[in-house]
């Protein structure tokens, strides 16, 4: 049970810029743990490095800033030596896009019932403004002397196919929507990824709220059904483009709950973790002799 | 006194490591001190397997060069070996698939042709058995009594059910029966059979069997060679002692798992070789500066890159000591036996725990793919006496009422207490950053000193508890040598049959590498005679960091990189070679 201000820190404050999605995703997450009815020691927010893996620095609960790309294995071990938290991994498109996709595909595939973040603002904006693994294919910016001509990394269909049960699209101008995903993200007992859009205000001057209002749209407005896997796939597939937009055409970027599934998590498999968390087991008088007797 | 070196060579796939174990649990139950070592190249099928096992009445340490028992499963092993053979050697081999001229050997070697596949047709066994028909004919050569080998087969295979017991125990039999008729007693060496004190057991068995008892309950380790065998010692031991043992997608996300969950609360482990330690080196600082507990075991092999993937060498010293960005304090530990291997094991996890670090085991293909015997009372004993200790990590009720924690508080040692996940009163961060004492971020100069002093202060109290480096031989001998892990081994083993002949050297064996114990090297340096470091790298890794920690230049060196283990025939010769020297000037 937590309300807001139990959520607080006292002693800093968020560092984003004016604007920044950040902001959202940061409210949307408090919002959610506290409409959880989460105790805050019971919840571990893991990250990586970026602007987006500072938010753990700003909420009260357990916090784990580790290193770049590298927050989804940390968040893997917690769950697996206390499968009795509620772990959250924060991270941005640099962070599970590039340098850590391979964890993030195998997490996936695991089922691990832990929940992501990703911040996605399709540019580094740390490292003040190249592109990354999910910059729109056309742009031009400090780190490439001409349009890049790579394919952005489709975040859904990768999740849907790497073996995800819960993937969802989010965006940081609509917050109390994005508030509402992590909430079921954290509900569904599996690997949940909420790749949540968010404009960086600073180096980012294609992909702006207001260029996301006239794109965006909500799947169950459209009647999608989040259990019809082909149906989740084509919407996936919608954006972003592999291919620069042809003249007079417009993005149309689905949000909302993509893809659900039930199935068997990683935990639910190991039986050493069926009757108690591995950290609530006693370590007194383990008794190694008829081990030793095997040896004779 | 009885010293028989068995060697079985042939093609992989032919079961040549499942036999070599075989005989070293036979030498074992016959009460004898046992050693075994084996080289196999890197592949599945085909290419030269060679296993041996060398026992004796009295206490060995290691193998030898040369071989008395050849059991040779095609023609390559006996070209390969036949140089390797000691006067009255056996040679067993099957003359219906090798082709054998008496010529070839000496005349006091005695050949034993068995027919090998023919037996197993006997019995209804597969022909991949011949080694198992092997098992009984060397066995017959030495001991009368079939039984123990029949008991063994029992043990090894009765989980497999009873008709793999009944193929084992009749496919030997046959081998056996037929030695006992046709060469009974002209072997030159019978064993009796003396009362069992000892375990047969691998190095690597000894890293798993001392984590398990440390309490060890999440172990993430991506397949490597040589840890292999610790992977799979924790997995047959997962579900009786409770542990979960994973293997990741790759070794960053087995060190990263590991943190996570010693983060969390519990005894954590990795393990891995050179290339995948390379892979770990971003994450091993993230420890340190996260101020986690985190054991890893780190296996060498020669390298660089993929380098001599199932040979052993001691070039990853430096490597380990200065590996990932930065200054921060590790601990390095480097067992030189499966005993030390098992107690600095558990040692490891109480000075994870209680100083908040990571700590390095340091140890190599030779010692984790070998095994040798060892009192079964002295594992129980280290065993019985072993107290885990968690350190400052902070239990539910002394967190329960408590406000503002801060996870990196600075105190007089360095040590901050340490609450985990899911205590009410214990919400604390961990981070990657420069922090000061709340976790947060912090860039200030004057927090960053307090920090990294913090850190490395830790360690000022860690050394006090580290065990000196031992001499081993007598205190005034003319010759100290030195040296860390498993060259121990064939060191002793040298040493003693120096001994015999009236020569006497001793060892300084340095097992706590770092943080270095230069007094006690530089103590024991400056009273010695004569100095030999002895190290299985290129460059000297080892004998530099005495210099740098002592100031101090060693007289000789022996260095290895050929990818075999020391044989302690060369450091025989080596240390005759420098006395020698000593007596002409």
């Amino acid at each position: 049970m937590s309300e807001l201000k139990d959520l607080e820190i006292t002693y800093d404050k968020p560092n984003w810029c004016p604007g920044c999605g950040d902001w959202a995703i940061w409210v949307s997450l408090k919002n959610a743990i506290v409409a959880l009815n989460l105790n805050p020691w019971e919840v571990v927010l893991v990250s990586g490095i970026g602007c987006s893996s500072k938010l753990p620095y700003w909420v009260k609960t357990y916090g784990f800033n580790g290193l770049h790309g590298r927050p989804m294995p940390v968040a893997e071990g917690i769950k697996l030596a206390n499968s009795g938290l509620t772990v959250i991994v924060i991270g941005g498109d640099g962070d599970q896009y590039g340098e850590g996709t391979n964890h993030l595909i195998h997490a996936a595939r695991r089922n691990i019932d832990l929940t992501l973040i990703v911040h996605n603002n399709q540019i580094y904006g740390l490292t003040t403004g190249q592109y990354s693994p999910t910059t729109d294919i056309g742009e031009k910016n400090k780190a490439t002397p001409t349009p890049t001509v790579e394919a952005p990394v489709n975040p859904l269909s990768l999740a849907i196919s790497a073996g995800a049960t819960f993937v969802a699209r989010g965006f940081a101008g609509d917050h109390k929507r994005e508030t509402d995903l992590i909430v079921e993200g954290v509900k569904h007992k599996g690997f949940s990824i909420i790749d949540s859009m968010q404009p960086c205000v600073t180096f980012n001057h294609k992909n702006t709220y207001t260029w996301f209002y006239e794109r965006v749209y909500k799947v169950e407005e459209k009647g999608h059904n989040p259990k019809d896997k082909a149906k989740a796939f084509a919407l996936a597939e919608q954006w972003p483009l592999r291919l620069p937009l042809k003249e007079g055409e417009k993005e149309s970027i689905p949000t909302g709950i993509i893809y659900k599934e039930e199935r068997l998590t990683w935990g639910d498999g190991i039986l050493q973790i069926a009757q108690a968390p591995l950290v609530k087991q006693s370590v007194e008088e383990i008794d190694i002799n008829p081990i030793l007797e095997e040896l004779k | 006194m009885n010293d028989i070196q068995w060697l079985i060579g042939g093609e992989a796939g032919y079961g040549i490591m499942t036999t070599g174990i075989m005989m070293s649990k036979i030498f074992t139950r016959l009460g004898l001190s046992v050693f075994d070592y084996v080289e196999y190249p890197s592949l599945i099928r085909g290419g030269h397997n060679a296993y041996y096992v060398r026992a004796s009445d009295e206490e060995i340490y290691c193998q030898k060069r040369t071989v008395d028992i050849l059991v040779a499963l095609n023609r390559e092993t006996i070209d390969k070996h036949k140089h390797e053979l000691f006067e009255n050697a056996a040679v067993i081999y099957d003359p219906d698939t090798i082709k054998v001229e008496p010529n070839e050997f000496a005349s006091s070697v005695l050949l034993v042709p068995i027919p090998l596949l023919e037996s197993t047709k006997q019995v209804g066994a597969d022909k991949l058995m011949v080694n198992t028909v092997s098992v009984g004919a060397s066995l017959a050569l030495f001991y009368s009594d079939f039984e123990i080998l029949r008991r063994i087969m029992e043990d090894t295979f009765g989980r497999k059910g009873e008709n793999i017991v009944y193929l084992n125990v009749n496919t030997s039999k046959a081998g056996f029966d037929y030695v006992l008729k046709n060469f009974s007693k002209k072997f030159s060496v019978s064993f009796e059979k003396k009362p069992q004190k000892n375990i047969l057991i691998g190095g690597a068995e000894a890293v798993a069997f001392g984590a398990i008892r440390a309490g060890l309950k999440f172990a993430s380790i991506y397949p490597m060679t040589p840890i292999n065998p610790i992977l799979t010692t924790l997995v047959s031991s997962a579900l009786k002692y409770s542990i979960v043992v994973k293997e990741p997608e790759d070794e960053i996300s087995a060190i990263s798992m590991a943190i996570g969950a010693s983060f969390a609360g519990v005894r954590s482990m990795t393990a891995t070789s050179g290339g995948g330690f390379s892979l770990m080196v971003e994450s091993l600082g993230l420890s340190a500066q996260t101020e986690t507990p985190l054991v890893i075991v780190e296996g060498m092999r020669p390298g660089p890159a993929t380098g001599f993937p199932t040979w052993t060498e001691q070039g990853d010293l430096r490597f380990v000591m200065h590996a990932a960005q930065g200054d921060f304090p590790r601990i390095i530990i480097a067992p030189g036996d499966v005993s030390e291997a098992f107690s600095q094991t558990l040692h490891a996890f109480n000075l994870a725990d209680k100083y908040q670090l990571p700590i390095i085991v340091l140890v190599d293909k030779y010692l984790m793919e070998g095994h040798a015997t060892a009192p079964i009372e002295n594992f129980k004993a280290l065993s019985s006496k072993y107290r885990i200790e968690r350190g400052k990590m902070l239990s539910d009720q002394e967190t329960e009422g408590m406000v503002d924690y801060e996870r990196y508080e600075l105190t007089d040692d360095g040590i901050s207490p340490r609450s985990i996940p899911g205590q009410k009163g214990g919400i604390g961060f961990s981070g990657s950053d420069e922090h000061d004492e709340r976790g947060l971020y912090n860039e200030e100069a004057d927090n960053r000193i307090k920090m990294m002093d913090k850190r490395f202060k830790k360690l000022e109290f860690a050394i006090r508890e580290f065990p000196a480096p031992v001499l081993y031989g007598k205190k005034d001998a003319p010759l100290t040598i030195i040296a860390f892990g498993s060259s121990k081994m064939p060191i002793m083993q040298a040493m003693k049959w120096l001994e015999k002949e009236g020569i006497d050297a001793n060892l300084l064996q340095v097992s706590y590498l770092a943080p270095f114990p230069g007094a006690a090297v530089e103590r024991i340096i400056k009273s010695a005679k004569k100095t030999l470091v002895v190290e299985g790298n290129k460059t000297g890794q080892f004998e530099g960091l005495i210099r740098e920690h002592t100031g101090l230049v060693v007289d000789h060196n022996f260095r290895k990189y050929d990818g075999r283990p020391f044989y302690p025939e060369e450091i025989v010769a080596k240390v005759k070679e420098i006395l020698c020297q000593n007596l002409k000037i």
